[in-house]
């Protein structure tokens, strides 16, 4: 069982946490084309290695990017999501 | 007699209290202290079980884990539980031990004459033969034979197991001399420890194998360790099996009790884990090596100093190694006949007193018939022997340090995979690491535990490393085992190899090699060895397979704790649920509430109590519980843009105590969820959704409100179950929330359909809000849970003069569906868009960004041949619809589906049957006959618009 850390509330279990989605997955928003709405949705880059995805700590509710490796399942960092995004 | 109990001696068993148990029905003396084997080996049972496939007579291999003959199923005295290992299980009094795969006993199994077909059922076999005409009707037969041990069918749970997280600085498995020497100086540089072994009693090999310590016995030092470590307050565990490393080095603990709890599960996260784990032995590779007597040297030591029994008369101890030295000098001592037969011809240590040494010779091929008689060595030379004690060479149980993604390296010279490369957080010591002498375990020991201090003087029956590897070779003669538990032979590799499955993983699938319980503890080296040498390759080419948890068997029950029954998925629960069922509520489970049905009994009864509730809710004035909606408030400065954002409907537009009725899609444009949003004033609002999608709805509402909107920009608060929320509808509803005396103007100018209000009941804050879900006038009630008691039963005393009904929900689901009021995943699927419910006047008209918009107009969301919401009429008389019957076309020969019925009722209110139905283009269909078919049968429906009553909405307000 895995320990992620939650900015909120420090190391805990894997199973108190959701996976939300590759990170930087940006919604482009307005009459893009097709092509582009569906990468949005479908498409994924799952790279073997470093990865960045964001998770919800499901006891607090905070959503953040944690830093990890695909295949050695190390965590390196956890980063509070702060509406960049938008 | 061959093997016997000595009359002294015996630090494992207490003589002051005998015992006696049952195996295969005839009894069996013991002591306290003895196992089931070590009992047995002290009455002579030579016989214990018979081998999986070929029935072959089967004695005691081992004294530890790695058994892999004797399974016994026990019962009696002790919990029922299939496939014990005899030698690690306790024996008890009144404890009924009885064989396995073996009938009507191991001694008479009546299927021995398998044996003398062995060569038509060699590994793999059923992947080529038993195939014609059927493969089905073998299959049967042969699973039957398949398997060991049988379960007992009137097994109960012994209750929840105890599961228990720790947190410690150093984690130690393995309580023999190097975990014991770790341990200790680990707690001496100021850690807290956790030692743990899976024996009974610690100290490991030290239980056995004679040895000074620190100029005190090694029983000795073993007892005053232990005592060290518990008064230092550092936790000492025996009977603990340490059966996995998890990821981030989480340690999985199994912890038998022998006074019938049921075993204890911990999770420990150490900072550092020590591994002690020590080696296996394995055997030698010969013609009939798995002949009853035949068994490992190391363990014929243990039987004679833990429990005080001789295992012959006549001993052969066979070996490449200089273990089994001390084996050989100890049975003579105890008064067998004791050959030493070492395949070395120089460099071994001399012949021990007492015994006759025969160097550079092997065993090629042992003979008797349900036990051994004698041997034949490779000079031609027959011995006579009772007993025949092997040891091939040590394998280190590498099994936890792979988990923890440790690789491991071949060493020639011990013939042995060693860990290799250091894992950061994993230290190894002892026999695992590669040491053999006490002098070295205690050095590998110091330096596991990173400690400086001097290592314990030792002295003892010092070994050397040295070995000569003893595998099986191609082609040598007769049937060499290789794994006991499985029955797979040298011959089962060669067969694999000549089929090219060459590579370890198949080698182990294609054979059932180290499949078996045991997994392959005592044989899965020797047979990639002899695979090795068949392909002309290393052993590490061929390298070994995944080691993966657990060690040993581990139950279920350990893992389950206290999940199952009602804990398995608990439900939810109304405030007011023991009102409920004080009147009589048959309760049901929906999307995760406990609600009632229906008031009244179950069974045939029921149909009729929830046709009347409907009937009447539409006649006076009905009650119910609607407690379980959601509301989700939404909070802050750029509420108003949030809510635009996240419904399919502008919401912005909505005045402060207004309600507006929404979607809310997902980003792929299919209807999420569906609700009413209140706003209570220019900042505030209540997101009321469907009671199964409230977590899954807040969830949204955060991720959107963190990763877009940013959290000062608006707050998020989930006030569900805060609030109870009692509903009134009805004609009479108005009269009775009149009479509840809420301090709220309830004229219809002043609170019209889809405005809310607050007032107060006793005190209290309520909200007061008009919204419909029956399309009746109707009142929705809120107040804070823990008051709702005394407001329901006002309702309860005003609906009396007015011939009220409290309803569950299945007449609210009639009603409902009469006019057209859809629940979201019955009445809409993971393709439903907001247009093919009808509503596309947000699609068209919306300019600003709201989730799934850019969904709304590809290629598929704008095609024709879409499922859309329509209602099915039929003719009086006629039986509602099955759920899930397909609406068909016939198209050139072939029948397609159209779409499917959604819900489907008997409306008392209409006197007829109505449904609601996805059909394919349905909303340009009106007045259509469709076809439907379920499981056979054909109906006939009309389709029609959703709303089947009222379609006017005059009832809203009336």
């Amino acid at each position: 069982m895995q320990l992620f850390n939650c900015p909120f509330c420090g190391p805990r279990d894997e199973t108190e946490f959701h996976f939300g989605g590759e990170a930087g997955n940006l919604r482009p928003d307005g009459d893009v084309p097709a092509e582009r709405w569906a990468d949005y949705l479908y498409m994924r880059h799952n790279p073997k290695g470093p990865v960045r995805e964001v998770w919800v700590h499901g006891n607090c509710g905070e959503f953040f990017v944690m830093e990890r490796d695909s295949v050695s399942h190390t965590v390196s960092g956890s980063t509070t999501l702060g509406g960049e995004h938008a | 007699m061959v093997a016997s109990r000595l009359s002294s001696g015996g630090s494992a068993i207490d003589r002051s209290h005998p015992i006696s148990f049952s195996f295969d029905g005839r009894t069996v003396q013991g002591f306290e202290g003895d196992t089931i084997a070590s009992a047995l080996l002290a009455a002579d049972v030579a016989v214990v079980g018979r081998s999986f496939k070929y029935h072959r007579p089967r004695g005691i291999w081992g004294a530890g884990v790695e058994e892999p003959n004797a399974l016994v199923d026990v019962s009696g005295s002790v919990r029922a539980t299939p496939n014990t290992r005899a030698t690690t299980e306790p024996a008890r009094e009144g404890l009924a031990a009885r064989s396995v795969n073996a009938t009507p006993d191991a001694a008479a199994d009546r299927n021995a004459f398998i044996d003398r077909f062995s060569r038509f059922i060699p590994a793999a076999f059923y992947y080529k033969t038993f195939m014609w005409p059927d493969w089905h009707l073998f299959e049967p037969r042969i699973r039957a034979m398949a398997g060991l041990g049988a379960v007992d069918a009137s097994w109960t749970s012994p209750g929840a197991a105890d599961q228990v997280n720790r947190h410690c600085d150093v984690l130690v498995v393995g309580a023999g001399p190097a975990g014991l020497a770790a341990a200790r100086h680990a707690a001496q540089a100021g850690k807290k420890v956790m030692l743990v072994d899976d024996q009974i009693n610690p100290g490991g090999s030290l239980q056995h194998r004679v040895g000074e310590i620190d100029g005190r016995p090694a029983a000795e030092w073993v007892a005053a360790t232990v005592a060290e470590l518990k008064a230092g307050g550092h936790l000492v565990l025996t009977s603990t099996t340490a059966f996995g490393i998890y990821d981030h080095h989480l340690v999985g603990l199994n912890q038998r009790h022998h006074d019938g709890r049921p075993d204890t599960l911990w999770r420990v996260r150490p900072r550092h884990i020590v591994l002690a784990t020590g080696a296996i032995e394995r055997p030698l590779p010969f013609a009939n090596n798995d002949l009853p007597g035949i068994m490992s040297a190391d363990a014929a030591l243990s039987y004679l100093r833990r429990h005080a029994v001789l295992v012959g008369r006549r001993i052969i101890v066979a070996t490449n190694n200089d273990s089994a030295y001390e084996v050989a000098w100890a049975l003579a001592a105890a008064g067998a006949e004791v050959t030493l037969v070492d395949i070395r011809k120089d460099g071994q240590p001399a012949a021990p007193a007492g015994v006759k040494l025969l160097s550079g010779r092997s065993v090629v091929a042992a003979r008797g018939k349900m036990r051994v008689e004698g041997v034949l060595l490779d000079d031609g030379t027959t011995l006579g022997a009772d007993c025949v004690a092997i040891s091939g060479g040590w394998t280190p149980s590498v099994h936890l340090f792979c988990q923890g993604r440790g690789r491991l390296a071949w060493h020639e010279a011990r013939a042995a995979f060693l860990p290799g490369d250091p894992v950061e957080g994993i230290a190894v010591a002892g026999a695992l690491a590669g040491a053999v002498s006490l002098s070295d375990v205690f050095d590998s020991a110091a330096k596991a535990a990173g400690a400086d201090q001097a290592a314990p003087h030792s002295s003892g029956f010092e070994a050397t490393g040295g070995i000569q590897p003893a595998w099986p070779m191609p082609g040598q003669k007769g049937r060499v085992w290789i794994d006991y538990q499985n029955d797979v032979t040298a011959k089962d590799v060669e067969l694999a190899a000549r089929e090219n499955f060459i590579s370890v993983e198949h080698l182990k699938r294609y054979t059932t090699l180290g499949m078996a319980t045991d997994q392959g503890k005592t044989s899965n080296l020797a047979g990639l060895a002899l695979m090795a040498g068949i392909t002309g390759r290393s052993v590490p080419e061929v390298g070994t397979t995944t080691y993966r948890p657990p060690f040993t068997p581990v139950p279920l029950a350990s893992f389950a704790g206290l999940t199952g029954g009602e804990l398995m998925s608990p439900v939810r629960r109304l405030p007011l649920e023991n009102i409920h069922r004080s009147m009589g509520a048959t309760f049901q489970e929906y999307g995760g509430w406990l609600r009632p049905a229906h008031y009244g009994a179950k069974g045939v009864a029921a149909e009729q109590a929830i046709q009347d509730e409907a009937l009447r809710a539409r006649r006076s004035v009905a009650l119910f519980d609607g407690s379980t909606l959601g509301k989700i408030e939404v909070i802050g400065p750029q509420a108003a843009e949030f809510v635009d954002f996240i419904y399919y409907n502008t919401m912005s537009t909505l005045k402060p105590g207004r309600c507006r009725y929404g979607f809310m899609l997902s980003e792929n444009g299919v209807v999420f969820d569906d609700g009413i949003l209140v706003r209570l004033d220019e900042h505030r609002f209540i997101v009321s959704c469907s009671s199964s999608h409230v977590a899954s709805v807040h969830a949204r509402l955060e991720e959107w409100r963190q990763d877009r909107f940013g959290r000062d920009a608006v707050y998020i608060h989930n006030a569900t179950s805060d609030w109870a929320t009692l509903t009134v509808s009805g004609p009479r509803a108005k009269t009775l929330v009149t009479a509840l005396d809420l301090g709220v103007d309830l004229d219809d100018a002043a609170l019209p359909h889809m405005a809310i209000a607050e007032g107060r009941f006793e005190g209290e804050v309520v909200r007061v809000a008009r919204v419909s879900f029956t399309g009746d006038r109707s009142y929705e009630i809120s107040i804070r849970a823990d008051r709702s008691e005394a407001l329901w039963t006002r309702m309860q005393q005003a609906g009396k003069a007015l011939d009220a009904v409290t309803i569950g929900l299945e007449a609210l689901m009639i009603l409902r569906a009469e006019k057209g009021y859809i629940v979201i995943g019955k009445d809409t699927d993971g393709t439903t868009m907001p247009h093919d419910l009808g509503v596309d006047g947000p699609r068209q008209k919306r300019r600003n960004e709201f989730v799934g918009r850019r969904s709304l107009f590809t290629e598929v969301a704008t095609q024709g041949r879409r499922q859309q919401l329509v209602g099915l009429a039929m003719a009086d008389g006629e039986q509602p619809l099955p759920t899930g019957a397909h609406g068909i076309v016939r198209e050139g020969g072939k029948v397609r589906s159209q779409g499917f019925v959604t819900s489907s009722y008997f409306s008392p209110a209409l006197g007829r049957a109505i449904a609601l139905a996805l059909i394919e283009d349905g909303s340009t269909r009106h007045g259509e006959t469709i076809e439907l078919q379920h499981l056979g049968m054909l109906r006939r429906a009309t389709i029609a618009a959703p709303c089947a009553f009222d379609p006017s909405g005059d009832r809203l307000n009336a």
